[in-house]
Order: C-alpha cells, then structure tokens, then sequence
C-alpha cells in the first residue's frame, strides 16, 4: 500500500489532486481512496488531504500518519506545519518551491526530494497560481507511482488542454534527489 | 459478476447515481453537511433532464419528509437524506412514516449532533431513530452504499414489507471519500426494483384514509403489527441481498463475519469503523492471534439469532459505540448485543467500547489496544472495566 499525505492552502486544489490521482490509479486496475480533513474551508487556510492506492482492495478507514510520500503545494506552510511529521525513513518529499532539491536536502536529509517551481509554471500556462495538476505531474516524475499518460487522461476529462500541458512542463523540469 | 471498470465516486456521488437509475417520482430535501452534495447531484440529474423526477427544495427537513410521506401515500417512489440535526428535526414525521406503512427511502450521512456544533461523523443522529419503526441498514464504503440504496427500494415496496428504510453512510468518512464504485446497467437497476403502482393509496377515485385516529381499543393492535411487520421483514431483507448478489456478485448479510470461526476475542462494529477492524484483524491474524470482527450491517430488525449463532464458543466480545446513550449503563449498540446473549442464555463477557465521536480518527493501533483488553478479559475471565473510552484525554 502506498501512502500519500497533500499539504496544501484552500484555493489550491489539492483535494481534487488526490481526487485526479486516485483516478487514474483506478484506470490502472488499482483501489484508491482520495480523502481530505475537511473542516470550515477558508481559501488560503492549511488543507491536508490523501491518497491511498492498493494493488488489493483497501479497508483502512483512518487518516494517513505515516506517509510514503509527501507533497508541499506551498512552502510557506512550512512555518506553522510539520510536513514531515510521520514520513517514512526513505520516503519521498515534493516541494513547490524555486529551490533545488540540494538546497533543501539539509532540512530533508534521507528523503527522496522532487522540486519544481509549480507556480511559475500554473501562473504561465493557467493564469492563475491553482497548481494541482503541476504537482500532478512533478509527482509522476519523482515517484512514476502511475503512467503520466494516465494523469494526462484523467486532468482532460476534468479540465482542459492548457492543464494537461502544465502537466507536462512539471514532469520535464521536476528535479529529483534520490535519498 | 459485472465486469465493466470501476468509476471513482465519493459515498454521496455514488447514492445519487443510484437514486438517477431507480428513477424516483418526487425528491424533497433541506441541505446540510455532510449529506449535501447527494441532493446538489439529484437537482442537477432533474435539471439537465437525465432524471424525470419533482425535486422539491423544502424550507425544512420537517418539511422534506412530510413532503416525501405525502407522496408516497399517492403512490410516488420518494427519496430524501439528511444529516444530525437534519434528522433529529424530521424525527416525529419518520413514526408517522413507518406506522403508516410508507416505502420511503431515506439516505443519512451520519454525523453528530450539536453542542457542539461539528459536521463530522459519528451516530448520535441515529441512535435517538433507533425506536421510529424504520428498516437501518449500514454500509461500510460508497459500493455498500450504493448497493443498498438500490435494495433499500426493493424491500420498502415488497408488499410483505411496505416500510421506510434508511441507508445510513458514515458522513464524510464514507460520504466525501473518493473510491472506485462499480455501477449497475441503468436497465439491471430497472428490473431489480420495478416501479409498480401499489394498490392502496391516496387516490380521488377510490377513496381510502390514512392517518385515522386510533382509540385505546384499536391502537395497541396497530402499533404491534408495525412492529411485527418491521421484525419479520428481516426475511425479505435476507432475500434481497441474495438477489442482488445474483445480478451483482455482490452481497452482506445482516452481520458480516470476518475470521469469527475459531476466535477467542471478537469486536463487533457498526459503518465504516469495521473496515479499520476488518484490517487489523488480517494483521493480528498474521501475527496468529485468535480474533475476529462482525460488522453489524442491519440494525433495525437487529438480527438476534444471526448475531448469537457467531459468538456461541468466544471467550470475550467488544461492541464498538460511535454514540452515547446518556443516563444508560451502557452504548446503544452494547445493549442490543447484550440483549441478544440474555436471551439466548449466553454469558459471554462483555466490554463496550466508546469511540469516533464527533469524527475523532480510530486508528488501527487502537484497535489493537481494544483486542488486548479483551484478551485479558478472555484470560483472565474477568470484566474489570466494562466500558472504555478509545483515546478520551482527561
């Protein structure tokens, strides 16, 4: 079973992320539950949601405390949350940010680290800085856990042609760190 | 066995989508979290055409089930849903409904009832139902809730029933996650639960009353063949679960058994908690531990014998309450179980364990907790605590 824990600010999308990943990991013959904390949403405000995808049908209905896998949509959330809390030894962090992942490998040290600059690219190709489905795509690149032709499918089906390009540019220019 | 793909549905997507292919005549409905996105789903069937139904936007959830009562005393196939206050406030309406012998159809996204205010799960709305004469039945995921919405229909209008039923969802735990759900062809739901005009109903050309007052004489007569009606419709319940696993591949039972057979300890369960239980019991089992689970899957008829030929040779059982009943001795669920091992002169020890109130996560690791409390009932034979307050701080 893999794990994944989204950090990110309402307004984001990162519940419909996990809703978009979820689907195509169903594409793909997997199970998958994509969930939140839903609590009163105020955009802007911290937002946890998850994933949690199974070659076999899942039965665990509790929240997810220790991740594989960690995605930051906005690494100023980094000042009042601990995104790593719980994050398995060896597992894998995504970061929107203009860093590099060697620049963050001394906050992160024994994480694979995906980096990429999500919301230049959401605010080129979207005109607005909603970065869901970048970090759909800087997540196929770090941990290629479904085909990027499959989160392609499933962001057309919900939005359009321009998202499925973001998606694309994130996949060429994450920067991967393996642990 | 359906072997088309899987859609990703949350639990509330998936009973709209049932609602859309049992093709209802009169949808009436007042808005609350976390039930909310099922109607919002219905309203835009019934707007962009893909459902012929009357969908009425009440000013009340008082208003939505007279409005639903009213039309199936016409002869309407009638859905509504509701959460908490929601249903606490439709409460003397869903007596009326079962005496009246009504097929009614009710989706609730469970959650908990103010103060405080808190939109999240647990039972507190139901337990105050547990005495309106109404079928309960409860799903463990969006494909349960799904399925039994479909055969929700399909026992209410069985004329050996004709009783309102309620599918209960655990709210936003079961009612906003996404998962995949396989769907029924709109013409298999169609034959499964044909639309039928039932004889006795409201109508200008044979006229009839509904709603008589009943004298001291009559009353008492009246109220037990309700009862009596809801206790013997557990065989219908039981036949169309069969049914449905025909067409589907699909089926739960009244109570669902997992690794009961040769158990020492076992924890019985109500909605979405089981799943939890469920896969802690598969652990424990790796690790050879004698446990096992029964998720409770009906709970209005609560099926008695069912129940009692799965704990004859346990040493200890826990029952799982998402809900207080304040003032008693012990949880709703608890006295239920307990009921059951009374009457059929079993003493098997007992504890009752509290958890998940107002949405509080129960994590594997508490389960775990909860089987070694009962293991050490089960060794030691002795019930030291008989109720525990899963992750309550001081």
């Amino acid at each position: 079973m893999i794990e994944i824990r989204w950090h990110g600010r309402g307004g984001q999308g990162a519940v419909t992320a996990t809703q978009l990943l979820a689907k195509a990991c169903v594409k793909e013959g997997m199970y998958a539950q994509a969930f939140a904390m839903f609590g009163p949403e105020r955009r802007g405000s911290p937002v946890v949601a998850f994933t949690r995808i199974d070659k076999e049908p899942i039965d665990v209905r509790s929240n997810i405390y220790e991740p594989d896998i960690v995605v930051v949509f906005d690494t100023l959330l980094m000042q009042s949350v601990d995104v790593k809390a719980g994050l398995k030894p060896g597992g894998t962090i995504i970061f929107n940010t203009q860093s590099s992942p060697k620049e963050l490998e001394k906050d992160f040290p024994g994480f694979k680290i995906g980096a990429v600059n999500a919301t230049e690219i959401a605010l080129n190709r979207l005109g607005v800085p909603i970065t869901n489905t970048v970090m759909l795509g800087a997540l196929v690149k770090t941990t290629r856990i479904v085909d990027l032709e499959n989160i392609e499918d499933v962001v057309l089906e919900r939005f359009n042609v321009k998202n499925v390009e973001a998606v694309k540019e994130a996949f060429d220019k994450t920067l991967v760190l393996e642990g | 066995m359906k072997t088309v793909e899987p859609i990703l549905l949350s639990g509330n997507l998936a009973e709209a989508y049932a609602i859309k292919q049992l093709d209802v005549d009169v949808v009436a409905a007042y808005p609350i979290t976390p039930q909310t996105t099922i109607i919002e789903k219905i309203s835009e069937y019934v707007a962009d055409g893909e459902l012929d139904a009357n969908f009425m936007l009440v000013e009340s959830e008082h208003s939505a089930i007279s409005s639903c009562l009213s039309a199936a005393s016409a002869g309407a196939r009638v859905f509504t849903s509701t959460s908490s206050q929601g249903l606490l406030l439709m409460h003397e309406i869903l007596f009326i409904t079962s005496a009246l012998r009504l097929p009614v159809v009710m989706a609730v996204a469970n959650r908990s009832v103010s103060a405080p205010i808190n939109i999240w799960c647990d039972h507190g709305d139901i337990m105050p139902q547990r005495d309106v004469g109404w079928i309960q039945l409860f799903a463990e995921s969006a494909q349960e809730a799904y399925d039994k919405l479909i055969q929700a229909y399909r026992i209410a209008e069985d004329p050996e029933v004709r009783l309102p039923v309620m599918v209960n969802t655990d709210g936003i735990i079961l009612s906003h996650t996404y998962e995949p759900v396989f769907l029924l062809e709109d013409s298999e739901v169609a034959s499964f639960v044909p639309w039928k005009l039932y004889p006795l109903r409201l109508d200008p050309e044979n006229p009839l009353t509904m709603g008589a007052f009943g004298y001291p004489e009559y009353y008492f007569e009246t109220r037990y063949q309700s009862a009596k009606a809801l206790e013997d419709s557990i065989n219908t319940i039981s036949e169309v679960d069969e049914k449905f696993g025909e067409i589907s591949g699909r089926k739960y039972g009244t109570v669902s058994p997992f690794r009961c057979e040769d158990a020492d300890v076992i924890l019985i369960s109500m909605g979405s908690i089981s799943e939890t239980i469920r896969a802690t019991v598969r652990k424990l089992r790796e690790k050879g531990e004698k446990v096992g689970m029964i998720s409770l899957k009906l709970f209005r008829p609560f099926p008695f014998k069912e129940m009692i030929s799965l704990v004859q040779d346990v040493k200890a059982v826990g029952v799982v309450d998402r809900a207080f009943s304040p003032g008693a001795a012990v949880g709703p669920v608890f006295n239920d179980i307990t009921s059951a091992l009374y009457l059929s002169k079993m003493s098997v020890p007992c504890v009752n364990f509290f958890a998940g109130l107002g949405g509080r996560d129960v994590r594997m690791a508490e389960v775990e907790d909860m089987f070694e409390k009962l293991k050490e009932v089960a060794n030691t034979g002795v019930v030291k605590e008989h109720r525990y307050y899963v992750g309550l701080r001081g």
